[in-house]
């Protein structure tokens, strides 16, 4: 055996610090990589589009009915609304897959950050792992709001401020510039099951809850996103499409469909828990037999 | 001399990087924890309590019965929309088979309240108020007597602990907090309905689920369960679906009752 010389020595042990040292530091679980979107729950929601009018299993307030029922889709033809973008949010509520990577450290190896890509119609995220803090309340607001992570078990957990105000779901139910969200991504093999809390004072009545699941995919996803370019597509500027209170023509469209009550379609807390079956059981008519928006294959 | 010291320093580092390796399971990873703890002594996560199902995803298709045909979102095979359209309700009723959409695959969909205790220590007991059904998750599945399918089947239960050591801000320290998940594989179930409307799920069925937990800011304990039904008869993919749980500080609510077919 060689005795090390000094100089040797130094490095060898230095290297090897640096090796332990860095390998605590690295997160819990690998996130890397393009994960492939499962919409097999929200299936409508999440790919063509909602109803104009179905706000079931929304905790939404007084104010959040109100601002939904005055929405119509036309404001997304709008020359100053068409680069609006989705808020964070749609990550859970839109269709798309995610390919996610970290930016390290060049010394130490440390994330630093993890990237969401950015889709057609949502920025990119990025998570902020270097404990830098939240802006202050006053600090400008961006579509892809500010966030910050941090490793709770196995479990990436974060957490979203300065949001623009934005929807919750795509027929203008909506968010406020208030609202907080925190995700949670949890890894299980091939599986990443994502779990998103929105929690707005002024919207909201509690917060909503949001899974989504992913699947890991071989092959690559190119992210794209903005800029976006916008072009005249027939609305006009000098008024904003709406409705008033009591016009809006879809509010009975669940109803003639499904038979859902016309108060459970407006959603609200007390129409996410189990025991509101037993009101929905006294006026709820199943429909025979389905006749829009039924999926499955062909037959 | 120095030079042995020199060794005896690069051999403790270099111990300590393999035995990190050598801890570390992961979830989705490779092997039970030590044999020696019970799955009960072991576990890294405690399930048990009472817990409300908060349904804001799939809402028409859980809250009420959906009406024949609604498919959305399961990737169905030919055969699988040829039976579901078949679906009769008050004929299932009529031949014992109420419980159609209450077994495994479909339960934890099924909106109501879970309880989840421990049977003994290899076994964890989840009942369902709705449909008065109960699962038994076995971490030692030699206890399971093998017989015809069940409702709930049978399932077996496996810890999946977080890598030790891992993802520790500012580098070596304390040892994190215990953590990990939860997967149960269930086979062996009668066959049934994923959804209320008579989508079909067969006896060759695997239902492998994840069961995480998540403490939110304001203290509320989530439990999010992951459900992965693969049935080559009736699906064209996995049909994936997960389902949230709040952790309630009692039995409030808790109001078993029959399975139904029409409601």
């Amino acid at each position: 055996m060689y005795p090390l010389t000094r100089p040797g020595l130094v490095i060898a042990l230095a290297l090897l610090f640096t090796a332990v040292a860095s390998r605590a530091a690295f997160a819990q679980f690998e996130l890397s990589g393009s994960w492939a979107a499962r919409n097999h729950e929200d299936a409508m929601e999440r790919g063509p589009g909602p109803y104009a009018v179905d706000y079931t299993g929304l905790p939404i307030n007084e104010d959040g009915r109100a601002k939904a029922l005055s929405y119509s889709a036309s404001q997304m033809f709008m020359i100053e609304r068409q680069c609006g973008l989705w808020p964070p949010l749609y990550l859970v509520l839109g269709p798309f897959g995610m390919k996610i990577w970290n930016e390290t450290d060049s010394v130490s190896g440390e994330t630093i950050a993890w990237k969401i890509g950015a889709w057609e119609d949502r920025a990119a995220t990025t998570i902020w792992m270097d404990g830098r803090p939240h802006p202050s309340a006053n600090a400008v607001h961006e579509r892809g709001g500010f966030t910050t992570g941090t490793w709770e078990g196995d479990t990436l957990v974060a957490y979203t401020t300065h949001m623009k105000t934005g929807v919750i779901r795509r027929n203008g139910v909506p968010s406020s510039d208030q609202a907080t969200m925190t995700t949670y991504f949890m890894r299980n093999g091939d599986l990443l099951t994502v779990l998103a809390i929105l929690e707005d004072p002024v919207y909201l009545s509690e917060p909503e809850v949001i899974t989504k699941n992913f699947q890991l995919d071989s092959a690559p996803m190119r992210p794209i996103g903005p800029p976006c370019v916008p072009g005249y597509e027939g609305a006009g500027s000098d008024s904003v499409p709406h409705y008033l209170p009591g016009e809006n023509q879809s509010i009975d469209e669940l109803t003639t469909l499904y038979g859902i009550p016309r108060e459970a379609v407006l959603g609200g807390a007390q129409t996410l828990y189990p025991e509101y079956r037993k009101t929905l059981r006294k006026s709820f008519v199943r429909p025979e037999k389905c006749v829009r928006n039924c999926g499955a294959p062909a037959r | 001399m120095r030079g042995h010291a020199a060794f005896a320093a690069i051999a403790v580092l270099m111990t300590l990087a393999v035995s990190e390796d050598a801890v570390a399971q992961g979830r989705g990873g490779q092997g039970p924890p030590a044999p020696t703890a019970t799955a009960k002594a072991s576990a890294p996560i405690d399930l048990t309590g009472y817990w409300v199902s908060v349904v804001t995803e799939d809402w028409r298709y859980r809250m009420v019965t959906p009406a024949k045909g609604d498919y959305q979102g399961v990737p169905m095979t030919a055969e699988s929309v040829k039976v579901a359209d078949a679906w009769d309700p008050a004929a299932d009723e009529a031949a014992g088979s109420q419980c159609k959409s209450y077994g495994a695959a479909a339960i934890m969909r099924v909106p109501g309240r879970i309880r989840v205790s421990w049977q003994d220590d290899t076994t964890l007991k989840l009942e369902a108020d709705a449909g008065t059904q109960t699962r038994l998750l076995r971490f030692n599945p030699s206890q399971a007597t093998p017989g015809a399918p069940t409702w709930q089947g049978e399932s077996t239960a496996q810890w999946e602990l977080t890598r030790a050591g891992r993802g520790r801000p500012g580098g070596p320290g304390p040892e994190p907090p215990r953590s990990g998940s939860l997967k149960v594989v269930t086979t062996n179930m009668r066959a049934g309905y994923l959804r209320k409307n008579g989508v079909p799920y067969g006896e060759r069925a695997t239902l492998t689920e994840y069961f995480n937990l998540v403490r939110h800011r304001n203290g509320d304990l989530w439990l999010v369960v992951t459900s992965v039904v693969e049935d080559t008869q009736y699906l064209r993919q996995p049909f994936m679906v997960s389902s949230q749980f709040r952790k309630q500080a009692d039995a409030a609510g808790w109001d078993p009752a029959p399975c139904s077919s029409t409601w």
